[in-house]
């Protein structure tokens, strides 16, 4: 399904939405354009660069002329027209500085989510070496998934302790420790302060403007060129009120936190999120138009008594929750890889270009330095699962022909189950990818998923089937175990 | 309170494989406590229900461009907020599962899916007509599963009676899937007639609503179908389910004849889905039908089922009565990912515990997309599904700002 089809959907959707955003059009961007076709933003011409920046595939300033100073008013108009509907607040600074909010749509299949839910871990100003501990496993935690590095982005310091000092010593510490930015907590501004005067030029995102401290909040968000939060629990009225306070006061990048309610709050929780994002989105509120902050780890609150992984298993299901609806930014307390990697990996997904095709070309690639007694595999063009077969044949240097064939980007057991890959399929990708006159041998190694096929090949196809492994992680193994070329 | 006596404390601790296997005891006990101090706090209600309230029309407001007034606000500058609340021209079909006596049938109670006039969960707007349901997976032979599903059944392996009653009474399944994989010509290739039997003792042993599940093979499928719509007919059960390349006249009509209900199953594709969903109007009502548009798992395409879902919903909720339909989602397809059942480095283990999340995470995601019919495994998963469920359509606590102390809270 192509893009246009997708923006047509969103249009078709019938929400309101920000004027000059999705209704926008290549001819709106073309008429701000020079005009004069100088492909030296490497397209054709205008209209092709326009049609290409209304995609979001390529920003304007890949348009030399358009930054010289005599069309300075039409990059402006330009800017203004590409605006997203949540303001883009970049938390940090240097290379590890995230980015987060800048979001364009509410819905994903309208337009590509930009801008991952950044994930910050907690430390306290009452941690001893915990802290560092704590650091360093934020840092540590990767995994590495079709070619994509998952980790964490933040620290969060909090302050249990109330004391400026204290909290002023751990943020030295964290500092001194990491890179990565931080999120400074405490609702007492000379808190805040203490903790600024440690890391003063490191742009954390301070937590939180409130409608009992927001004017000493201001103050310290102004002086120090940070980003705030403004918290208003379960009250939409209030939050919006202190957003347009605070901009009025001159602070200029906010993130909003309308209260993560666990358990029985979560319809609250889950509504307050929803209005934010489709007030901005869908019917221009630029009040609201901000990012999003989720606190998954409100769970912990009132716990005492309950059992440590229980506590760790809720969390983890409040934030993928709010990473489906709309979190920009969430407070994590666990650091039990068992309850992240599942987010991590959501939040890979969500934030997937859904233009990004599903499929690789089908045909036969080869691994190493097969001869004619190398083993012959099968798999389907599902990108993931392409990408997931390849990387363990790779990752033990293995000699051998991999034959992808076309089940329309679908997986080998939905293909099967959905007839998308059939012995008919299988028979023909072996006739054209040329593979009877590269091996001797006449046997092909089928995905455990789809051994219901395996009689049916042979007949049609003539060669030997052996029913691989369910799992590509098992394919080393079942070759020394099962593979014989005779 | 305490959940655990002080001597396993330090298990959990240090030993979170060990005390795995009692997670999902530790939840049910978890949630008996949490109702027990459960307060009701009254806030802010009057943001919420607002009906009739016009539509806010976009708001300019002059962040940029406009000048700002000289000098610093002293107070909040109190601004207005109207939720914003849409309405829709499309609404999803309401589907009954299950009949009781009285209705002709002979299980406890039916369930009601779908009837939704609002995107899922959007109860600022309109509650949810019926709460999703949930089915537990139940085989007629030995299948492979992961270790941290089979330790919760591997008593009742083989005997498909005693794992639906299991479902039922321990994992608390709303309905009962019983997949009949023995019938596969490629496996035992069991007869109509077996499986029949198969489904009467399920039916025997529980008194929920069934989900007949079949092995993939179309003219078998097709086969055991009608001798089960026909032994159980004015049952409702759910026929999972009628694909495209099945006799879809025949398969509609045993299904019209006898009382029950279609699961039209298609490949992550809106327009097959459509297309098929037309095929059967030719014969069955609209209210005889359910979609499974395909679910992938978590890391495995989960992206593509949750756009697929959400789109549909939306599209159905804008006027395209083709998709119309309540979603099922066949969950379990979760543990497909190898990360959800994988021996793994030890910060990401114990794998008892990362399955499952496994599968409520996929869960979740699909439950926000619009999901009415969760097809689901693993008891721990089962149980957190249906307590968001139950928290989602109860309405929210009217939370206060005393939240906001997280802050300081010392863990």
């Amino acid at each position: 399904m192509g893009f246009h089809e997708n923006l047509k959907a969103g249009i078709f959707m019938g929400e309101k939405s920000k004027p000059g955003l999705k209704e926008l059009s290549p001819i709106d961007v073309y008429k701000l354009l020079p005009k004069i076709n100088c492909k030296e933003c490497g397209f054709e011409n205008c209209m092709a660069f326009a049609a290409k920046v209304v995609n979001r595939e390529v920003a304007i300033e890949k348009c030399p002329p358009l930054l010289k100073k005599e069309y300075e008013n039409a990059y402006k108009q330009l800017k203004e027209l590409l605006k997203p509907a949540v303001k883009e607040v970049v938390v940090g600074v240097g290379d590890t500085a995230v980015k987060v909010g800048g979001k364009l749509v509410m819905y994903r299949h309208e337009l590509t989510y930009t801008n991952p839910t950044a994930i910050a871990v907690d430390v306290t100003d009452e941690m001893a070496d915990e802290v560092l501990e704590r650091v360093r496993r934020v840092e540590s935690l990767r995994y590495e998934h079709i070619g994509q590095t998952l980790k964490l982005n933040m620290i969060a310091v909090r302050s249990t302790s109330n004391d400026p000092e204290r909290f002023k010593a751990t943020v030295k510490k964290v500092t001194g420790a990491t890179k990565l930015p931080l999120i400074l907590c405490s609702l007492n501004p000379d808190v805040l302060a203490a903790g600024l005067m440690a890391a003063p030029n490191s742009r954390p995102l301070l937590y939180a403007a409130t409608k009992d401290n927001w004017r000493e909040m201001a103050e310290l968000a102004l002086m120090y060129k940070c980003p705030l939060t403004v918290s208003a629990p379960n009250n939409l009225k209030l939050l919006k009120s202190l957003v347009k306070t605070l901009l009025e006061y001159g602070v200029e990048d906010l993130v909003l936190d309308p209260g993560t309610f666990p358990d029985e709050g979560l319809a609250d929780t889950i509504n307050n999120f929803t209005m934010i994002r489709r007030s901005a989105c869908k019917h221009g509120d630029e009040l609201l138009g901000f990012p999003i902050l989720g606190i998954p780890m409100t769970v912990w609150m009132n716990s005492a008594g309950a059992a440590r992984e229980l506590l760790v298993w809720k969390e983890a299901y409040h934030a993928a929750m709010l990473i489906v609806r709309y979190a920009d930014l969430l407070i994590m307390h666990s650091l039990d890889g068992w309850a992240l990697l599942p987010n991590m990996m959501l939040r890979l997904n969500i934030y997937t270009d859904p233009r990004k095709p599903v499929a690789v070309e089908p045909g036969l690639r080869v691994f190493g330095s097969p001869d004619g007694n190398s083993p012959v595999m099968l798999t389907t063009n599902f990108a993931l699962t392409y990408y997931t077969v390849s990387s363990d044949i790779e990752s033990a240097k293995l000699n051998a022909y991999l034959l992808v064939v076309d089940t329309e980007g679908i997986a080998v057991d939905s293909a099967v189950a959905g007839r998308k890959l059939t012995a008919e399929k299988v028979a023909e990708a072996i006739k054209t990818s040329g593979i009877e006159s590269k091996v001797k041998h006449r046997k092909l190694i089928i995905p455990g998923k789809a051994a219901r096929l395996s009689g049916e090949i042979e007949e049609l196809s003539g060669w030997q089937v052996l029913v691989g492994p369910r799992d590509s992680s098992d394919i080393p193994k079942f070759l020394q175990e099962k593979w014989s070329p005779s | 309170m305490r959940i655990l006596p002080g001597k396993d404390e330090k298990e959990t601790e240090v030993l979170g494989i060990r005390l795995s296997p009692r997670l999902f005891e530790l939840l049910a006990k978890l949630q008996e406590i949490e109702l027990e101090d459960f307060e009701m706090e009254v806030g802010d209600l009057e943001l919420w229900i607002q009906p009739g309230a016009p539509v806010l029309a976009p708001q300019k407001t002059a962040v940029a461009g406009v000048p700002r007034v000289k000098g610093k606000p002293t107070q909040i500058i109190e601004t207005d907020f109207v939720p914003p609340i849409e309405t829709y021209p499309g609404k999803v079909v309401e589907v009954k599962l299950g009949a009781t006596k009285a209705e002709g049938g002979t299980r406890g109670k039916s369930i009601i899916i779908g009837g939704e006039t609002t995107p899922a969960f959007y109860t600022f707007e309109r509650p949810t007509p019926h709460p999703p349901a949930i089915a537990v997976d139940v085989f007629d032979m030995e299948v492979p599963l992961a270790k941290a599903v089979k330790m919760h059944v591997k008593d009742v392996i083989g005997d498909p009676a005693a794992w639906a009653k299991l479902a039922v009474e321990k994992f608390g399944a709303d309905l009962v899937t019983i997949h009949l994989i023995s019938i596969d010509p490629l496996q035992k290739d069991a007869t109509p007639k077996e499986a029949v039997k198969t489904v009467e003792e399920v039916a025997q042993a529980v008194d929920v609503p069934l989900i007949i599940g079949g092995c993939g093979d179309p003219v078998k499928d097709a086969e055991v179908f009608e001798a089960v719509a026909e032994t159980f007919a004015g049952e409702r059960f759910l026929i999972s389910s009628v694909t495209r390349d099945m006799d879809i006249e025949r398969c509609a009509n045993f299904i019209k004849k006898n009382g029950h209900v279609a699961l039209a199953f298609t490949p992550m594709d809106l327009n097959l889905a459509r297309e098929l969903n037309r095929k059967l109007y030719d014969y069955l009502p609209k209210g005889d039908i359910i979609m499974d548009l395909t679910t992938a798992a978590l890391g495995y395409g989960l992206d593509y089922a949750f756009t697929n879902m959400e789109r549909a919903r939306l599209a159905a909720l804008m006027g395209d009565a083709e998709l119309a339909h309540p979603m099922s989602s066949g969950t379990t397809n979760a543990w497909a990912a190898r990360e959800a059942w994988m021996k793994m480095a030890p910060e990401w283990e114990p794998r008892e515990l990362r399955g499952p999340m496994w599968e409520v995470v996929t869960a979740l995601t699909l439950l926000l997309a619009g999901v009415d019919l969760f097809m689901m495994m693993h008891p721990a998963a089962v149980k957190t599904v249906k307590d968001v469920i139950r928290q989602l359509t109860g309405g929210g606590s009217g939370g206060t700002e005393k939240l906001v102390e997280w802050v300081s809270m010392k863990i």
